[in-house]
């Protein structure tokens, strides 16, 4: 079964929604995405939104879900790269996409998530380990 | 005696087209490079033909008679084609009645004598005429509004311009009436720009805007939030004093939308909002 | 709600809707219609999303049904029409059901009068006990 991948960039994650997401998938990255939070102290999550063309009530749950999980372990969530017609849809549609932020690229989503993150803590840890793996894939 | 009156109109064919003809002429005078003297003829002789080709006692008082049918296509052909090159609706309504007269022209001279049978000849071709005055006026509507929906398709492509004032600014002057259906172009079009820049702020101006109702109020609201769902910002610049007052009239509530006088203060306060300053240079002093 | 116009369908195929794995391909088939019709990309993201809202909620609270997929054409120009007929429990209060209730944003419900707005047209029969008939048409030029 497929699984989404998630990336590490520093103290955030990044996650490329590339599919349609459906139950059991979304569930997973939920899980998945909760457990690499807690285990890398990630301060952020970025999800990248550049190629999915339909975000319904059921996307809107899982991207809530997972900004109010996050939040709860102390990170903040930036959905990037939302497709006009998505936008045009999601105001029409009424879907309160709160404790979101959001930004136009991944770049930018990482600035605001900077402005936004005490990283004095991710950065003491640093110079407790003794490697910094950056590169850690899921 | 009803068929009197056709016999007598298939003889004075002639006669009627010349009589038509010359009227048209007559009136024609301002209007020769609309439409040429060949072409009149042509298109007189055609329905003329046309009518009396299919002109007999039974349908004279019956408009809707299939074999008319052919009568009202070509009239609404003519009608369509000078509507579409200028014609006025006057001019067009002189071509149909011309013929009415011409007719009845003809039906004078001949039933001099039988005023009850003119009488009730210059009743039924009466009718029969304002009838095809009236198709005429509608086709003639119709090819105007043809017209004017080219002309606003291509208004509409013309009419949103979206300029880059800076890096990351995005500014949207609008001018002209903004109904529902433009707004919502020039939302999408915002929207797109602004992915395609990667601007972070968009100047929405509407000092080239008479009047706003809630509708279109409502859709850039919309706007604003669509730009923001996306991570950027939209600000509403030249808002006119009677709009203020037509908004606040309406109840809208505009305290989450971000609103300017001018597109010069919207520029100055997205310069503020990217953290970027304009300064004078300093002259340098004492340089000879 | 209007009552019907002059509507003549042009094309029409249907889908069984009985789990996830339907909904994906569901939308794909909405997608080929209106892409067919050459809808604007806006009105197209509108229906599909319309689409999606609904049958999910089939799938949650109807437990399945048959979804039609037709291409209609209107008073001056084409659309899409969709039509989900489940034998789930059925709403009691459709008047609630469509009420606009997106203050808490946590329960988002049947999402009902936000789907509406998605579409041009939007009708809804639904007999408790018995099931549910759910009916939008989005216009080409919406």
């Amino acid at each position: 079964m497929e699984k989404i991948p998630i990336l590490k960039m520093g103290p955030f994650l990044l996650v490329t929604i590339q599919v349609d997401l459906y139950d059991r998938l979304a569930l997973n990255l939920e899980a998945d995405l909760i457990k690499t939070i807690s285990d890398t102290n990630a301060k952020g999550v970025l999800i990248d939104i550049s190629v999915v063309s339909i975000v319904d009530s059921f996307m809107g749950r899982i991207i809530g879900n997972i900004a109010s999980m996050s939040k709860i372990l102390d990170a903040e969530t930036v959905v990037v790269g939302m497709q006009p017609a998505v936008a045009i849809t999601l105001i029409e549609l009424g879907l309160p996409l709160t404790g979101v932020h959001t930004a136009l690229n991944v770049e930018r989503g990482m600035d605001l998530l900077r402005s936004k993150v005490n990283l004095d803590e991710y950065n003491n840890q640093d110079d407790d380990e003794e490697s910094t793996d950056d590169q850690r894939d899921h | 005696m009803e068929s009197n009156i056709i016999e007598i109109l298939k003889k004075s064919k002639s006669l009627i087209l010349k009589n038509w003809v010359d009227n048209q002429f007559s009136s024609q005078a301002l209007n020769d490079d609309l439409i040429s003297s060949e072409e009149i003829k042509e298109q007189s002789e055609e329905i003329l033909s046309a009518l009396l080709r299919n002109l007999n006692e039974q349908n004279i008082n019956n408009i809707d008679a299939p074999e008319f049918d052919e009568v009202i296509e070509a009239l609404s052909d003519v009608s369509i084609t000078r509507a579409k090159l200028g014609f006025s609706p006057k001019e067009t309504g002189i071509f149909v009645n011309g013929l009415k007269n011409a007719i009845l022209e003809v039906l004078e001279t001949e039933l001099s004598s039988n005023p009850a049978a003119l009488l009730a000849a210059t009743k039924n071709i009466y009718n029969l005429f304002d009838n095809f005055s009236i198709i005429t006026f509608e086709t003639f509507i119709r090819g105007r509004e043809e017209v004017i929906i080219r002309q606003t398709d291509e208004i509409s492509e013309i009419s949103t311009p979206v300029i880059r004032v800076w890096e990351g600014i995005l500014a949207l002057p609008i001018i002209g009436t903004l109904d529902s259906a433009r707004t919502q172009v020039v939302m999408e079009n915002l929207l797109e720009a602004i992915v395609e820049t990667g601007s972070s702020i968009a100047i929405l101006d509407i000092s080239g805007v008479p009047a706003v109702d809630s509708l279109v109020a409502q859709h850039l609201m919309k706007t604003v939030a669509a730009t923001r769902l996306m991570g950027a910002e939209c600000v509403i610049s030249g808002i006119r004093p009677e709009i203020a007052q037509t908004i606040v009239h309406l109840g809208i509530d505009l305290s989450n939308i971000i609103t300017k006088a001018s597109l010069a203060h919207a520029l100055k306060f997205s310069f503020q909002t990217l953290k970027l300053e304009v300064r004078k240079q300093q002259t340098l002093v004492g340089v000879k | 709600m209007k009552k019907a116009q002059m509507i003549s369908v042009i094309t029409k195929q249907s889908m069984l809707i009985q789990q996830d794995q339907d909904v994906v391909p569901f939308r794909n088939r909405v997608k080929e219609c209106a892409v067919k019709l050459k809808m604007g990309l806006v009105n197209q993201t509108k229906l599909i999303t319309a689409a999606s809202e609904l049958v999910r909620n089939m799938l949650k609270y109807g437990r399945g049904g048959k979804v039609f997929i037709e291409t209609v054409s209107g008073k001056n120009q084409l659309g899409v029409r969709l039509t989900f007929i489940d034998e789930g429990p059925g709403i009691p209060d459709i008047a609630l059901a469509m009420k606009d209730g997106y203050s808490t944003g946590k329960s988002l419900g049947l999402g009902l009068p936000g789907t509406k707005r998605l579409v041009n047209e939007f009708e809804i029969e639904s007999t408790v006990g018995v099931g549910t008939k759910v009916s939008i048409i989005k216009w080409c030029n919406g």
